[in-house]
């Protein structure tokens, strides 16, 4: 790729940071100005960086994106598609800007959420406490852009003791072709607090445009994080995600991350199992066709003892697309007795379609029970002609089986209007493929 | 019904049927046995119409039309119903969902109307009744986790579902206890009408207790040695294979 293209393409995301309204916080505009410093000190990503070889930028520096509020707001009615009714309250972002009026209060006793505005102006001090503590300041880019652009959000406090009885959904639209927008969402569960919070990145035209997220979880002890964060962003888009988790003793983290958007995606999910019986359970899904490029890393870190995990990341890849995951799991010295499971799973669709899998273990302690598995295939030639044997047409049979491929993941998410959903799109996309391919 | 005629196939150039000649007529019921390896599977194959196997050959009539001409699903559409030996296990397919799947596009191909969920739900129901199944199995995911022997009832629910002109039942006694045998028996001699067929795999005179044959073929390197009566199979099961495929050539009667 060119390296002239890459060369102060960070100064051209970062043109116009510097008339951010100050805030009258001084601890965040230090932290904005620390981003904008590492931000400058980093340059973006090559295929050469180790972690992002099998992830060409090269389309992304060729596009220039500005961060700017929404030209006009999208009716209500545009969004009732993405409603999920089992949510207590809806905070909706439109082009990285909190919108009220598409917006909900949150009534749940168990929470409180409120936009980072809100936060700052009553000085809540979970937002010091935590804001840019998880996802920090480390050799991404990505995280020091979002950062140095850090200007609104979505804090989601978790009461001690309280169970939420109602989902938090937070919607974010994008609108604009060549808009960049910085979304990012901070929960902390305190002791014992339990939630399902759910991230929808939407677009409502099929536009070129920049998402880069941050989402940081912390789950104090005895907590419980049900997360789910759907990419459903347009075909021509870019996203980068960066979800950094920090989990207390004896607390659960449960993530559902679906990526079906965007011409390439880049999703980074680092937990930390800080404390001792701290669990996670991580699924993914990608299922992207055409020229899509969809790349999950995640890392792994069971720093203490009696840990367990379970990764299931699953892909479905079809045409020339190219889907890259790279599970890291690392346990520490002190992190006996873990027990953890990755698995990933790919199925390709199309001769030409692609996918790069590693998974990457760095264990240090010796008494732990650490599985994993890779595996890619085709769909099984076996269970096709079951199907036919018992009268279902060819594309039929191998819609049914891509779909349930995909189901196991999406059978997952504990939110019923929002399974639904994807199950209706990923039907959608497997009759797609199947048309395509008869047509060929 | 069915019409084989020296029939020849190969898998992976390897000569697997050398001449079947078998004729299957409205209302008949045929057991075909045969020591193990000596084609049996591979004929239920060919006529469902499984990938990898070419046929050298001979043909297949089934109601006058060349059956091997047929793709898999319409063979089914049209009433040819296989019980597989080693049912394939589908995870993330919904047993319920597969078996209204499989019936709809049998009735859609018909010009039938479907059969919505809820009705659906109700035949399903009242089949797994009658095979003494356990309903849970029906939210589980097709054959997964099955045991054996609710794996061959599944087979048999399938076909009670889907209500074949031509059944072919391959081994589907192997696995049963004695109580799942007489209970899948009598699902299959329920499904009997005058105007349907049905072709039993077995290995076993057992299963022909319940439902009697009337002619038995015994197969052995890829033809059938010899037919006879349901007397046959109790010879066989006394005598054992050998004086049959011994005396190859000779007493044929087929
Ligand atoms: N793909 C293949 N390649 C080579 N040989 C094969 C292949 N498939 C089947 N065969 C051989 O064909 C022969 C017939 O197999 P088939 O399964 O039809 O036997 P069968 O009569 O059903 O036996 P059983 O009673 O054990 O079920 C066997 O020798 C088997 O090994
Ligand atoms: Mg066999």
């Amino acid at each position: 790729m060119s390296e002239a293209l890459a060369n102060g393409y960070l100064e051209s995301l970062l043109q116009g940071q510097s008339n951010l309204p100050r805030s009258p916080r001084g601890w965040l505009n230090t932290l904005r100005a620390d981003a904008l410093e590492r931000a400058n000190a980093l340059s973006v990503p090559t295929t050469r960086d180790e972690e992002w070889r099998y992830t060409d930028l090269s389309p992304l520096y060729q596009k220039s994106f500005h961060h700017a509020p929404p030209a006009a707001l999208p009716a209500r009615a545009e969004l009732t598609a993405y409603a999920v009714p089992e949510a207590g309250c809806t905070l909706t972002f439109v082009d990285g800007h909190f919108v009220p009026e598409l917006s909900t209060a949150c009534a749940d006793p168990a929470l409180t959420v409120m936009p980072f505005s809100a936060a700052l102006a009553e000085q809540d001090p979970t937002l010091q406490a935590h804001l840019a503590r998880h996802a920090v300041l480390g050799d991404d880019p990505f995280v020091a852009v979002n950062t140095a652009w850090l200007q609104d959000g979505v804090l989601l406090r978790v009461h001690a003791g309280r169970s939420a009885a109602t989902a938090v959904h937070v919607l974010y639209v994008s609108t604009r072709a060549e808009g960049a927008s910085y979304p990012r969402l901070l929960v902390v569960a305190e002791a014992n607090g339990e939630c399902t919070v759910v991230e929808d990145f939407v677009a409502l035209q099929p536009a070129a445009y920049l998402t880069n997220g941050v989402t940081e979880v912390a789950l104090a002890d005895g907590a419980r994080v049900r997360h789910v964060r759907v990419q459903r962003e347009s075909i021509a888009a870019f996203h980068f995600g960066t979800c950094a988790v920090r989990i207390g003793r004896n607390a659960r983290y449960l993530s559902s991350a679906v990526a079906l958007g965007a011409r390439i995606s880049r999703f980074n999910l680092n937990i930390t199992q800080a404390d001792e019986g701290a669990e996670s359970v991580l699924d993914g899904l990608a299922l992207i066709r055409d020229k899509q490029l969809a790349d999950t890393h995640s890392m792994l870190d069971h720093v203490q003892p009696h840990g367990r995990s379970r990764q299931l990341f699953k892909s479905i890849v079809d045409d020339t697309a190219h889907a890259v995951f790279n599970g890291k799991i690392f346990v520490r010295q002190g992190a006996q007795r873990t027990d953890s499971a990755q698995q990933s799973r790919s199925l390709l669709l199309s001769p030409r379609a692609r996918v790069d899998t590693k998974p990457q273990l760095e264990i240090f302690a010796d008494d732990v029970k650490c599985a994993h598995g890779a595996a890619v295939g085709q769909l099984e030639a076996e269970q096709v002609f079951y199907l036919k044997s018992r009268g279902l047409d060819e594309a039929s049979a191998r819609n049914l089986l891509t779909f349930a491929f995909a189901g196991e993941i999406i059978r997952g998410i504990a939110l019923p209007s929002l399974a639904r959903q994807l199950e209706h799109i990923v039907l959608q996309q497997t009759q797609k493929q199947t048309s395509y391919r008869n047509i060929q | 019904m069915l019409k084989i005629e020296n029939l020849h196939a190969t898998v992976d150039g390897k000569q697997i049927l050398r001449g079947i000649d078998l004729e299957v007529g409205a209302g008949e019921v045929h057991a075909i046995m045969g020591p193990n390896g000596s084609g049996k599977s591979t004929l239920a194959a060919v006529l469902a119409g499984r990938d990898g196997y070419e046929v050298t050959a001979g043909r297949a009539l089934y109601q006058g039309q060349d059956l091997l001409a047929l793709a898999p699903e319409d063979r089914a559409r049209q009433g040819v119903f296989l019980a597989f030996q080693y049912p394939v296990e589908i995870p993330g397919v919904g047993n319920a969902y597969f078996m209204r799947a499989a019936l709809n596009a049998t009735r859609k191909a018909r010009g039938e109307e479907e059969v919505d969920a809820i009705d659906f739900l109700e035949l399903i129901k009242s089949k797994m009744q009658l095979l003494e199944m356990n309903q849970a199995l029906l939210s589980r995911s097709v054959n997964e986790g099955f045991s054996g022997g609710e794996k061959k009832r599944n087979e048999i629910l399938q076909m009670a579902i889907l209500e074949p002109v031509l059944a072919i039942l391959d081994e589907v006694d192997s696995g049963l206890d004695i109580d799942a045998l007489r209970v899948v028996a009598s699902g299959v001699n329920g499904l009997r009408t005058p105007d349907n067929a049905v072709v039993l795999v077995t290995h076993y005179q057992r299963l022909l207790n319940y439902i009697v044959p009337d002619f038995v073929h015994v197969m052995d390197e890829g033809r059938v040695l010899r037919t006879g009566g349901k007397d046959l199979a109790l010879e066989l099961e006394s005598r054992g294979y050998d004086w049959v495929t011994q005396g190859a050539g000779t007493g044929v009667t087929a």
